[in-house]
């Protein structure tokens, strides 16, 4: 299957406001949750209130709330992409190594990652490109990609220019081999299955084919998909 | 004989810091970042420095003020691109300082061998990534495993919310990050705080770094730099 590069014009798109909120509302009740850098921190704004899920940051932070009014930030207190954030009731801080024990521990029950490339497989490739002038920059997503019980991927569903960034195989090298089990895009939410990409939701107006079109890998529509609908955001 | 760990400015804080030195630098961005003491140092003169922080630094303070005058050689980190981290990346683009990229909680768990006395750990992460390329991998429990080693500092900069004169350290939230692994890790720990308190003051259930691993304590004289541009 070739890459896609369709121009952007006519296709409806989920902002990144819009797959963030559309994540927030399908995390289980009473899940602990770390929000990498990029789309997943801004899940954080979403949350559905009738529920209660804990945020974890990677840096000593558990039952993290929303982003403060204007004028009330504190620099001491930040998320993984060092933005301001406010603390839930219950909330708690902790060492850093503390963080990573609940990380690599296996007591956080869904990591959200960016991506530059997810595979057909689940392979993760979101730390470097290899370039000479931009360093590499790994962050927590190794510890992450080993040790939550499962791995969500939110990114856009190509890059700026239109290449696929959900590929038969990375050509970026791994953060870890097989560890995604489901990828949010501005298009629409996947499964990984045995040997093909099971699409649970498209935006109004996506045919799968077009969505094949793409993706690099097989996607197969699943039986009970939904058409993909968030506020104005 | 009455402990007294406290230093009268941040001169005599750095002082005896040697060149070639391994700094243990706390901070998660701006946050828990002791950009005075890294300032200190600048003006001490150390240099040939490798330092092991989460960052690598932004703008002309603290880490980017030691990078921009040539003094740092290595840098180990887990993320050194940051909004305004210019002088790092121009600098390694340019080949003039080095870069050792560490998973996360890697760096931090190496931190925490180093200080608690551990030889070595089997770690998943990054187990088949560039990041264990010449690393011994073993399966323990059914699951492949890295070797890592303890990371130790000669010197520790930390930067945390209390002190009395023995050097027990209380946090301020998310300011806490490394402080406690990196304040056991390092042959000298050298801390700055907001204040200083009479000893008995701070509640031994809240006490968050033991006076044991804390060498010398430094009064801030504002609010911090953090990583102010």
């Amino acid at each position: 299957m070739g890459k896609g590069t369709f121009a952007s014009g006519n296709t409806n798109r989920l902002s990144r406001r819009q797959i963030a909120w559309l994540v927030a509302n399908e995390i289980p009740d009473g899940s602990y949750v770390n929000l990498g850098i990029g789309i997943p921190t801004l899940c954080a704004d979403h949350m559905p209130e009738e529920k209660e899920i804990l945020l974890h940051s990677e840096n000593g932070v558990l039952g993290f709330g929303p982003r403060p009014e204007e004028g009330e930030e504190d620099a001491d207190l930040v998320n993984a992409g060092k933005q301001p954030i406010t603390m839930l009731k219950g909330g708690s801080y902790f060492v850093h190594s503390d963080a990573f024990g609940m990380i690599r521990g296996g007591h956080i029950d869904i990591a959200m990652l960016g991506a530059f490339e997810v595979s057909g497989s689940g392979d993760l490739a979101n730390w470097t490109t290899n370039n000479p002038t931009f360093p590499p920059g790994v962050g927590g997503a190794m510890d992450l990609a080993a040790g939550a019980k499962e791995v969500w991927v939110l990114t856009e569903h190509q890059t700026k220019d239109g290449s696929a960034k959900i590929v038969n195989k990375c050509s970026y090298p791994l953060t870890s081999a097989r560890c995604v089990k489901r990828i949010y895009t501005d298009l629409a939410i996947m499964s990984i299955g045995d040997d093909e990409l099971i699409v649970e939701g498209m935006v109004e107006g996506m045919s799968v084919e077009e969505l094949q079109q793409r993706t690099e890998p097989k996607l197969r529509l699943s039986d009970s998909y939904v058409v993909l609908s968030a506020p104005d955001l | 004989m009455a402990i007294n760990k406290v230093m009268t400015n941040f001169e005599d804080a750095v002082a005896g810091v040697k060149d070639g030195s391994t700094i243990l630098v706390s901070g998660f961005g701006g946050a828990g970042m002791p950009t005075e003491l890294l300032n200190a140092l600048r003006d001490q003169g150390a240099t040939d420095l490798t330092i092991v922080s989460n960052n690598a630094g932004v703008g002309r303070e603290g880490i980017g003020g030691l990078l921009s005058e040539g003094k740092i050689r290595k840098v180990i980190c887990s993320y050194p691109r940051s909004g305004g981290s210019v002088i790092f990346e121009e600098m390694w683009a340019a080949g003039k300082v080095e870069l050792e990229v560490v998973p996360q909680g890697t760096l931090s768990e190496r931190i925490r061998a180093a200080g608690a006395g551990i030889g070595a750990f089997y770690t998943p992460t990054a187990v088949g990534t560039q990041l264990a390329e010449g690393k011994e991998v073993r399966e323990i429990n059914g699951r492949l495993q890295v070797l890592e080693y303890p990371l130790k500092g000669d010197v520790a900069f930390v930067l945390a919310k209390t002190a009395d004169r023995w050097g027990n350290l209380t946090y301020n939230k998310s300011a806490r990050n490394f402080g406690p692994v990196m304040a056991p890790a390092a042959d000298l720990t050298i801390v700055q705080v907001h204040e200083i308190v009479e000893l008995g003051a701070l509640d031994p259930e809240t006490i968050v770094t033991p006076s044991i691993f804390v060498d010398r304590v430094v009064k801030m004289a504002g609010p911090g730099l953090g990583e102010s541009v």
